[in-house]
């Protein structure tokens, strides 16, 4: 049964509803993946084999009275920011660690509905905030291609978990390409959906103006799946959208004649990877045979979308991770006044990266600087917006590079923050603007992978789902899988 | 806005609006990342927003409303299970008044 990890979920919805297979099969070829794998990867926080284990018992009982859903017996990994009753919700960080959420986040609870599996919660970067999880309080986590480099993040649990085939699917969170870069760097599908397509409520916020929960899987097709079994209207996040929820695997196949891709040329900056540059160009000649119509285009507030960002998410951060106080869960270390039981709690509970950014953000909404930075901030937000609204009444997806660089080194980043921001530069745009984003798998250079991005016009995740299941189909980047195992020999 | 680096007065300032304590080197750090940071997001100064309104929501949705009806909540047990500190179902601090 251990080729089972080799399935993708679709094909083992197939083999389940079938009864050629039972979920209990399905847990435990990849109980037995993360029992050979998980030390070397470290893609979970906490696993939850029990939790996964009454799931598949319930999952069988379900598949056999007919009831099975999409997900139904699916092994199913959940960023440690996603809020769940039965194991530890973290968020990376030391100041939640041991903390019990009362309530499932919406996205868990509906897969929970469905007897998903949950292997476990997944490696993050504290709150969310890094591009290589290495601002996690509790562990490195590996890129399964090259165990010395990172995965990405601040997914890149959720990211690394995939790759290594301890799970089909997940979910992350994307802020500023928190799916989409780690899904470049580990080689799988990563896709951020609209802004308002799926609910935050449980999430717990980094800036929630730009957060959306978004699946990886290793096929544009299982990511079709989880993003159909996880969109809708919640009346707990009054930012959720209730517009229909199309059957995005319906619309796949064919070529791509009449569809019109964009490419910017901004998105090919200084100090970008070659190789990158040289794979995405290939990519984009592929589309050309498959029928697509290459039409240049210009986003010309690109450039400012980095620092941009780095005034609005913080800002917004600095606000939500003031309810972090040590009085009502996580960490308190109480002293003789309330101020310094504030200021200890939150000056030892929280890591770095987190006071970084909650210092920028308070200081960009200060007194005498509200102005310059953060209104100023939102105004040329509106300007990366129109230019995405005028891209697309003539195009109707944007291709272009994930990230300028493959994975690198851990700790290659750790001392300059700026030169870890630059990662994000090619996925911060799209929350800006709150489209969709999909990242897909696209070359190898030197054996790390590299990633093509696609995003589309808000809501229309359908047409960028075909486009890069078009693209997936006609190439072969998707079908290798890191070499783990020969990796995980020559260590011991 | 630019080339101006912060000055640690100004970084016990920003601190304590956010009720962080720093050490004594955390206060050295945030002053030369902080202001590295700074000088690199300053760019957006130079962008002609004049005429541009700030954004304020990149969807299009109208006020959010739900009948007024009673439903179930969390029971009090389940909120005050993760308190550091509490008495009689109250979440439990020092006194701020004299």
């Amino acid at each position: 049964m251990s080729e089972l990890i080799n399935r993708s979920a679709v094909e083992l919805r197939d083999l389940l509803d079938n009864g050629e297979i039972s979920a209990v099969d399905v847990l435990d070829a990849h109980l037995a993946r993360v029992e050979a794998v998980e030390a070397s990867v470290n893609a979970f926080i906490t696993i939850t084999d029990d939790v996964a284990r009454a799931q598949a018992q319930a999952a069988d009982q379900r598949i056999k009275n007919g009831t099975a859903g999409p997900m139904t017996g699916i092994p199913v990994g959940l960023k440690d920011i996603l809020c769940t009753t039965d194991a530890p919700t973290t968020a990376g960080s030391k100041l939640l660690e041991g903390y019990q959420s009362p309530y499932d986040a919406t996205v868990v609870k509906m897969l929970r509905e469905q007897d998903a599996l949950f292997i476990g919660k997944a490696n993050t970067d504290e709150f969310a905030m890094g591009s290589s999880t290495e601002h996690s309080a509790y562990q490195f986590t590996s890129n399964p291609w090259k165990l010395d480099h990172v995965p990405g993040g601040s997914s890149g649990g959720s990211a690394a978990a995939v790759s290594a085939q301890e799970v089909s699917v997940s979910l992350g969170s994307d802020t500023g390409g928190s799916i989409r870069q780690p899904a470049g760097f580990c080689g799988v599908v990563g896709l951020k959906p609209t802004y308002g397509r799926v609910s935050r409520f449980g999430l717990i916020a980094f800036a929630s103006s730009l957060d959306q929960i978004g699946p990886f899987a290793r096929s544009v097709e299982d990511a079709a799946l989880l993003l159909g079994a996880i969109s809708g209207k919640d009346p707990n996040d009054a930012t959720s959208v209730d517009t229909p929820i199309p059957d995005y695997r319906a619309t796949f196949g064919g070529d791509l004649t009449g569809v019109r891709v964009g490419v910017a040329e901004e998105y090919q900056i200084d100090g970008m990877d070659s190789r990158v540059e040289e794979s995405v160009k290939q990519a984009i000649g592929e589309l050309e045979k498959l029928g697509a119509e290459i039409v240049p285009i210009s986003l010309p507030h690109t450039e400012h979308a980095l620092a941009t960002y780095y005034i609005i998410a913080p800002a917004e951060a600095s606000a939500n991770l003031a309810r972090f106080d040590g009085v009502k869960y996580g960490l308190s270390l109480a002293q003789d006044n309330l101020l310094d039981t504030y200021l200890q709690t939150r000056g030892k509970g929280f890591g770095p990266e987190v006071k970084r950014r909650i210092m920028l953000g308070t200081y960009a909404l200060s007194s005498g600087y509200y102005d310059a930075y953060y209104v100023q901030a939102q105004k040329v937000r509106t300007l990366i917006k129109r230019d995405f609204d005028e891209a697309f009444q003539n195009v109707d997806v944007i291709a272009a590079p994930t990230s300028p660089t493959v994975s690198f080194q851990r700790g290659a980043r750790s001392a300059d923050p700026m030169q870890m921001y630059l990662s994000d530069v090619f996925t911060i745009p799209a929350n800006m603007a709150g489209i969709p984003g999909i990242a897909v798998p696209c070359g190898f250079a030197d054996g790390l992978p590299v990633s093509l991005q696609f995003m589309g016009r808000a809501f229309d995740e359908a047409t960028v789902l075909r486009v890069a299941y078009a693209y997936e189909q006609n190439t072969e980047w998707h079908t290798s899988n890191p070499p783990l195992d020969a990796q995980i020999t020559t260590a011991s | 806005m630019s080339d101006k680096k912060l000055s640690l007065e100004e970084v016990d300032h920003v601190a304590m609006l956010a009720r962080l304590g720093l050490e004594p080197d955390e206060r050295e750090m945030m002053r030369e990342q902080l202001s590295s940071i700074l000088d690199h997001i300053s760019l957006l100064q130079s962008v002609d927003t004049s005429a541009i309104p700030p954004t304020a929501q990149v969807i299009t949705l109208q006020n959010q409303m739900r009948a007024d009806d009673v439903h179930d909540s969390l029971s009090l047990d389940e909120v005050m299970k993760n308190a550091p500190d509490s008495e009689d179902g109250m979440f439990k601090v020092r006194a701020v008044l004299e």
